[in-house]
């Protein structure tokens, strides 16, 4: 059959895609393309002067160790995240599944924390685990253990993982339940029949059938953790101390809004979108063809 | 019919048009939450009440560096306020603003408004003047550091309340006995870290931060702030910090609790801290004087301000900087300014309004509110206590924090930290010299 025979003429099918092009073109293409000029240009907060100053932002950036260690935190902290918001959400959804008394009232309460927005998030974080008066610290302390994220690095950074995971493990679990509550009951019976235990009835049906489910989160979460995150960061612990839970786009805000660094704030940021097009490409190219639809 | 419904509705509509003509309506963005909010509103209210030309409405926009970017991001859209509330360290980002900014002395005397920089107090208008003199923002709402002083501890302690520790020797040696008594976590620690530790400390010891008069004479300013003063200060915090002697207390105002809470019976932070202490401290409590190092030459000298001023922005009709003008005015009257000061406790900004709260007696009841303002005026300004002005202020703040975090924390010797910190602090100078001065 001819495609063509659909539609008469080019005039209608144009008309039908244009506003999603248009959205695109005004929402996203327009947006990145000043990003793009921007980082080619150095200028005063108030846009009084600027200068065209080619790929110096780039090279600016690329020259000092500071922005190597905090691709590096990045990486760091968006494995540790995805990681541990995909496991977790995992383990709560399958003990969801199973059919308990009060079990919408469980669901209920996972689904809540969705609902929070990452600043509040991170404000509630960081009252709970405030070095003196936060209860999880006096709590901590009252256990021998010392407890101070605002000098201690690998506290703060357990802190903003924990706060970051917390925030997205209520989103994973949605998309996981209702994964789970799609996969038939009998072919997860009739391999009980045949006599294979829960643990490799869930590992051999379970987890394969909800691939798409885990492929499709694991895009959204890298994505979480590169874009959404620095709300959080900014409540809790503002890239401190020293640096040491600094991402790539608490930099960009930072630098950008605070230091009112447009050029060098943009430069990162088009870093920052080339990153994460290739992690996607990268994820449907090899990532994608172990799933199973 | 058809035709005599628009003609009164436009006539309806041109009335209406000339009568809200009429009033100038004056832009005023703002940083005040809470209690300093009302003030905001209040004084606008009093304004308007006062006079029928002009209407000042006033907008809440944020935190202070929000407020600020709020304003650049109207100013290059064409539509920023007639007023904007600006912090002390974005000063030198609106001073370099040449065009989007109206100087204040230059639209009073436009306005034909009587003004004296000289009726102010040179300690907060020098923040805020150019180096010939000429005010270029309206002081508002000022503040210096002090330290807060938990009295019932200093008791518990062993320790004369009515004498606090005048020195930073003294201060040491009062946390150690408080960490004896009960205070184990936190003996002294401050707010505000690189303004308690190294802008005020520059200041109040006449040492200066950076050269070019701290950045006031120039952007071509190279940070200075590895001397031997702000090393020999660092060094000692690292070493107090291991036992909890001192503990630090984060980058901004957020560890201030712990003064109120009871946690940290010597706390160093700003005098507008007051109105929070008097809510929340259920213990006996006072301020008293930044400590100084007393081998370190005609120390104290004068404590640099905090808080904010109103800026004025460019490109907006005579008419209605007549009204800003008249505005300012109001907001120096003498007896608003010593009412503003004893009520909300931020400093009054003409010598006048001190003298009147002075005389009034105030002080002898409320010594508190006066600790700032014997800081301010210790001594006459030198080029190193004026101010500072330097670019991306906001951003070098981070910087600096940054270094003294990695020295707290034992990943860097003092000396490591502080030459780091003026590594990075005179790159990012260089980058605003590069753009402010095109």
């Amino acid at each position: 059959m001819e495609k063509r025979a659909i539609f008469q003429g080019r005039l209608l099918p144009f008309a039908l895609v244009a506003p999603q092009l248009a959205v695109t073109l005004v929402f996203f293409y327009w947006p990145a393309s000043q990003a793009v000029w921007q980082s080619f240009l150095q200028e005063d907060a108030f846009g009084l002067s600027s200068e065209f100053v080619g790929f110096a932002n780039y090279r600016d950036l690329f020259a000092k160790a500071d922005y190597y260690r905090t691709i590096g935190t990045t990486a760091f902290f968006s494995a540790l995240v995805t990681a541990l918001s995909l496991s977790i959400a995992l383990f709560l959804a399958v003990q969801a599944d199973r059919q308990l008394k009060g079990g919408t009232a469980y669901r209920t309460l996972l689904i809540w924390p969705y609902a929070v927005a990452p600043a509040v998030a991170g404000v509630l974080w960081f009252f709970m685990f405030q070095p003196s008066l936060g209860l999880v610290s006096q709590g901590l302390r009252g256990l021998g253990f010392t407890w101070n994220p605002l000098l201690d690095s690998t506290d703060a950074m357990a802190l903003v993982v924990m706060a970051a995971t917390w925030k997205q493990v209520s989103y994973n679990f949605l998309f996981f339940l209702a994964g789970l509550q799609a996969i038939p009951k009998s072919v997860i019976e009739a391999a009980a029949i045949d006599g294979a235990r829960p643990v490799r009835r869930f590992w051999t049906i379970v987890f394969p059938l909800l691939s798409p489910t885990t492929f499709y989160l694991f895009v959204v979460n890298v994505v979480y953790v590169f874009f959404d995150t620095f709300g959080i960061i900014d409540a809790t612990t503002a890239g401190g101390p020293a640096k040491a839970t600094e991402t790539l786009v608490y930099k960009v805000y930072s630098d950008g809004r605070v230091g009112g660094d447009l050029g060098g704030s943009a430069a990162q940021s088009v870093i920052l979108m080339v990153i994460v097009i290739a992690l996607t490409a990268v994820q449907f190219r090899f990532i994608e063809r172990k799933v199973q639809y | 019919m058809t035709t005599v419904k628009p003609l009164i509705l436009a006539a309806a509509f041109s009335f209406a048009a000339s009568a809200a003509q009429a009033q100038v309506e004056l832009q005023w963005w703002h940083a005040m939450t809470g209690a300093n909010n009302d003030v905001i509103v209040k004084l606008a209210e009093e304004f308007n009440a006062s006079q029928k030309d002009y209407k000042v409405v006033p907008s809440y926009k944020g935190s202070y560096a929000d407020t600020l970017n709020a304003g650049i991001a109207a100013y290059r859209a064409g539509n920023a306020p007639h007023i904007m509330q600006v912090f002390e360290v974005g000063t030198a980002t609106m001073m370099a603003a040449k065009g989007a900014i109206m100087p204040v002395q230059t639209m009073m005397k436009d306005a034909g408004e009587s003004f004296d920089p000289k009726s102010y107090l040179p300690a907060i208008t020098g923040y805020y003047s150019t180096v010939k003199g000429e005010m270029l923002s309206f002081p508002f709402n000022s503040s210096s550091m002090v330290m807060w002083v938990n009295r019932d501890a200093l008791r518990k302690a062993g320790l004369n309340p009515d004498q606090p520790p005048k020195t930073w020797p003294e201060v040491f040696e009062a946390a150690k006995k408080l960490k004896a008594a009960g205070y184990a976590t936190c003996g002294v620690s401050t707010a505000w870290t690189t303004w308690a530790n190294i802008e005020q400390l520059g200041a109040w010891h006449n040492v200066p931060l950076a050269t070019r008069a701290n950045g006031m004479d120039g952007f071509d300013t190279v940070l200075q702030i590895n001397a031997p003063l702000y090393v020999k200060h660092l060094e000692t915090l690292v070493a107090l910090q291991k036992d909890k002697t001192f503990d630090y207390s984060g980058r901004t105002n957020t560890g201030e609790g712990r003064f109120t809470s009871g946690e940290c019976p010597l706390f160093l932070t700003s005098s507008a801290f007051y109105g929070n202490v008097k809510a929340n401290a259920k213990f006996d409590y006072s301020n008293a004087p930044m400590p100084y190092y007393p081998d370190v030459p005609g120390a104290p000298q004068n404590s640099i301000i905090g808080g904010a001023s109103l800026w004025v922005m460019g490109g907006k009709p005579a008419a209605e900087y007549k009204g800003v003008a008249k505005f300012f005015t109001f907001l120096s009257d003498t007896d608003r300014q010593a009412k503003l000061h004893t009520e909300s406790g931020y400093l009054p900004i003409t010598k006048a309004a001190y003298e009147k709260v002075k005389t009034s007696g105030f002080y002898d009841k409320n010594p508190l509110l006066e600790t700032a303002l014997k800081e301010l005026t210790n001594k006459e300004p030198t080029e190193n206590s004026r101010g500072l002005r330097f670019g991306g202020m906001v951003q070098m703040r981070d910087v600096w924090s940054e270094e003294i975090e990695a020295a707290l924390a034992g990943k860097k010797s003092a000396k490591e930290a502080l030459d780091a910190a003026v590594a990075r602090g005179n790159e990012m100078l260089r980058k605003f010299e590069q753009t402010a001065t095109r």
